[in-house]
């Protein structure tokens, strides 16, 4: 049980925090309910650049990583296709340096022009060392488009293509940081050696003057059901042959999530994992398989990936699969699977909760999801689900008219 | 309403007192030791089995790493699924790592597990069969697996420069090729086994919320095996004699993979502590030279950074980045503006106290949790070195001096002592 004291400023910014005094540091996390679903189709890519731009400098604040460092500090951030966060560590003598940095760049950016000219390079760098370098490095990019034709999933966090963030303007900077980065889109957590009552004075000294901003209502256009199985087939110049498959799942709020969670659990996600077991090592048709989902906010894709072993054809691979996947929907999976997969859940919940920051990243991640108090109750939900819900999902999930798939397949 | 201008006052972290948690050492009836720190909130534990059977002890290539990989797929009385089946039934990590000098077993669970996991694990030391499929499966994957890493400049760069520095036949400079994966046969592995494993010599390092009685858990079931001790041979490096390189290894690539390194002594050398606060201002962190011309500056790349190689014996100081193609040489050629600027000026006294706080407030973060910690005390012990080590670094951050480092920079940041690579 995560204890946590929650209270919400006049300007709409919500603020957690979380006691632990068995460490000398203290995290302070700020998560911005904006990612890259919110972003113009012409202008992929943005959420990401941006938080590069927050730390090009601040109104006030020329230079935002020294005075952290000069205080012990450490930060770093992250973009997903539903959120952006901040997190910084420090010792707990040195909190308000992290309230006096994070406050200043929510007040506003310097909004500069270097910044913006050498963060797109560096950006174009990251897709490059991550998308267009690595073999089957840009089979996500295809899969999306694959599997979303209107919800705006259908591009990656780094962008649709190169040209969206190297066409960014100063312009659109600025709108995007007023529209998105105000204290009524934001979640605070300070974690750590500290008291509720040092963080209530030091959240209202430095954000409390911080305008409000508009509450960003998000009207998204939501992916209508798919009717019929998509395929698509890429050639391309790498060693060997892969299968890629994914299925429409619920939203992570819907409490179907937790079903399929543990339903990749029992597909994969160990060596004793049915896909590992079946594919990998009895009938040695792939040389590795993964079964996975997206964990994305709106609803997301289950995923089946695996490389092929040579020789192997692509058809008798998918066949495998498809047996497996049959397996799921008609033959109720025993009792000590189903703990299995939940004993699994719950032992990682344990070992992530033993980090502070994760404890502080989780509970913005929550709060931004509608409640932080929901991090407690997350064990319970997996708890609940039942031989019966694993059937019946996986007769959900699995349906050929709801599935995509890429055939990856090696020139040489 | 605050003023916004004006940074709140900090406490320097340069002042605190760091105190490294004690580690408590027993042995096993057998003499195997033990170290375990007792720490954290949650009710978990890490045990980790370190024998010296790294590539160190190996004959032919690969047969360290897969004695070691297949440690978990069976034993005379389960299959590979049985094993993983056991220990993912409770919900824990069963992993094993192979390294250069030493190989692990480490067991991550519940504490409520714990005897129901002990016992396999200690059928894992004594009772594997490495059966033969497994290995047909591991190989065959294995090498399928660095045919796509191969694709990868990075991967090819990794494995090129440690070639070039320590020589191909060093445990520190060998990497694996396709025919070394043929070549493995199971009674070279099994004869590998016998010797470093089921009669190797362990240490055990154990963390987390520790139950009562969990010694007398372990005697019990690793305190009667018949553990020897490993001979670490001397192995001479071979340098080759080139220094430059460029390398082709995709005609459409976008970006080169640069890699810039020399050899460099190793923990007991008196240099290496101060050179680890020389390291930090050259490219050890975010706010690096390094990373603040090249990437913060330039923006040739999206990270670039310096380290020393975790080696136990002579190891090497290292440059290395991703950066787009048609900017490689500049970035080389900015690499080296950066050392020699670090030879001729010495560091300004306010960059040198942000590193200070900033290495001081790493380290304390970095001792948060027991996890952490246990780590701090395994790199100790392996290293041959005592606490006094982490006291001593701690001082040299404190204390170094502008002038000493600069001294270092002239001593080791030479450019002609490095080898300089480019893997496009």
């Amino acid at each position: 049980m995560i204890q946590f004291e929650k209270f919400t400023l006049a300007n709409g910014l919500r603020v957690i925090v979380h006691q632990d005094l068995s460490t000398p540091m203290v995290v302070v996390n700020i998560m911005y309910d904006v990612g890259a679903r919110d972003e113009d189709p012409q202008k992929t890519g943005f959420a990401h650049l941006f938080e590069h731009l927050m730390f090009g400098g601040s109104v006030n604040i020329e230079n935002y990583d020294e005075p952290l460092q000069m205080a012990g500090g450490d930060n770093n951030a992250y973009t997903t296709n539903d959120l952006t966060n901040y997190y910084i560590q420090l010792p707990a003598e040195n909190l308000e340096t992290a309230f006096w940095l994070e406050s200043d760049r929510m007040l506003s950016l310097a909004f500069s022009k270097k910044s913006l000219d050498v963060q797109r390079k560096v950006v174009c760098e990251e897709f490059k060392e991550h998308y267009l370098t690595k073999p089957y490095g840009d089979v996500w990019h295809k899969m999306r488009e694959l599997a979303y034709k209107e919800h705006p999933y259908r591009w990656m966090t780094i962008g649709k293509e190169l040209s969206h963030i190297e066409n960014a303007q100063l312009q659109d900077v600025e709108n995007f940081f007023f529209k998105h980065y105000r204290p009524v889109n934001a979640a605070l957590v300070v974690a750590g050696n500290v008291t509720a009552d040092k963080v209530k004075a030091l959240a209202e000294k430095w954000f409390g003057d911080i305008p409000s901003g508009e509450k960003y209502k998000r009207n998204l256009p939501q992916e209508p059901e798919q009717t019929e199985e998509r395929r698509q087939v890429i050639k391309a110049g790498v060693p060997l042959d892969a299968l890629y498959k994914c299925w429409h799942m619920s939203n992570r709020l819907d409490s179907r999530y937790y079903i399929a969670d543990l339903l990749t659990d029992i597909l994969s996600g160990g060596g004793s994992s049915r896909l590992y077991q079946s594919l990998v090592k009895e009938k040695q048709l792939f040389s590795n398989i993964e079964c996975h989902h997206f964990g994305s906010t709106d609803a997301g894709l289950v995923v089946v990936e695996g490389k092929l072993v040579k020789g192997v054809k692509m058809e008798d691979a998918e066949k495998a699969v498809d047996e497996e996947l049959e397996k799921m929907k008609n033959e109720p999976a025993s009792e000590a699977e189903l703990q299995k997969v939940k004993n699994k859940t719950e032992s990682m919940i344990a070992f992530e909760d033993m980090s502070v920051m994760s404890r502080a990243n989780s509970l913005a991640y929550y709060e931004i999801l509608g409640d932080a108090s929901r991090m407690n109750f997350e064990l319970e939900q997996y708890a609940s689900v039942t031989i019966e819900d694993l059937l019946k999902e996986s007769r959900t999930i699995f349906r050929n008219s709801n599935c995509s798939t890429i055939h990856y397949l090696s020139e040489n | 309403m605050p003023d916004r201008k004006q940074a709140p006052p900090i406490v320097d972290a340069v002042n605190f007192e760091l105190k490294l948690k004690q580690a408590e050492k027993f042995s096993l009836d057998n003499g195997v030791e033990v170290y375990a720190v007792n720490a954290g909130a949650e009710e978990v534990l890490s045990v980790e089995w370190v024998f010296y059977a790294g590539n160190w002890f190996e004959d032919q290539n690969l047969v360290a790493a897969t004695a070691n990989f297949l440690l978990r797929n069976g034993t005379s009385s389960k299959t590979a699924f049985q094993i993983n089946e056991h220990f993912e039934y409770y919900g824990s990590y069963l992993n094993r790592a192979c390294y250069n000098e030493t190989a692990t077993i480490t067991l991550h669970c519940l504490n409520k597990h714990i005897k129901e996991l002990l016992p396999v694990v200690r059928e894992l030391i004594t009772e594997s069969v490495l059966p033969q499929q497994e290995l047909d499966i591991y190989r065959q994957n294995m090498k399928q697996r660095l045919k796509v890493n191969l694709k990868k400049s990075d991967f090819v760069a990794g494995r090129m420069i440690d070639a070039f520095l320590f020589g191909e036949n060093h445990p520190y400079g060998k990497f694996s090729r396709l025919e070394d994966f043929d070549a493995l046969n199971r009674d070279q592995l099994l004869q590998f086994y016998n010797e470093f494993y089921r009669n190797g010599k362990p240490i055990l390092f154990v963390a987390g919320k520790i139950p009562a009685g969990l010694d007398v858990v372990l005697n019990r079931y690793f305190g009667d095996l018949p553990f020897g001790n490993a001979e670490m041979k001397n192995m001479e490096q071979q340098p080759v004699d080139q220094k430059k390189h460029r390398i082709i290894n995709d005609e459409a690539g976008v970006q080169g993979s640069i890699r810039i390194a020399r050899h460099f002594p190793n923990r007991h050398h008196p240099d290496f502590i101060k050179v680890m606060v020389l390291n930090t201002v050259f490219g050890g962190f975010f706010g690096s030279r390094l990373m603040s011309n090249i990437r913060e500056d330039k923006g040739y790349t999206y990270g670039i950074q310096s380290f020393l190689q975790n080696h136990i014996h002579d190891t090497a100081w290292m440059v290395a980045t991703e950066a787009g193609k048609d900017v490689c040489e500049a970035t080389i050629e900015e690499v080296y503006k950066g050392m020699k600027l670090l030879r001729e000026e010495p560091v300004d006294e306010e960059e040198l106290l942000l590193v200070r706080n900033y290495m001081m407030g790493s380290i304390l973060g970095d001792l948060d949790g027991p996890f952490q910690i246990i780590a701090r005390w395994k790199n100790l012990v392996l290293n041959n070195l005592t606490e006094q080590y982490f006291y001593d670094t701690i001082s040299a951050v404190k204390t170094i001096t502008a002038e000493e480092l600069q001294l270092l920079a002239q001593k080791y940041l030479q450019p002609e002592a490095f080898y300089e690579l480019v893997v496009v």
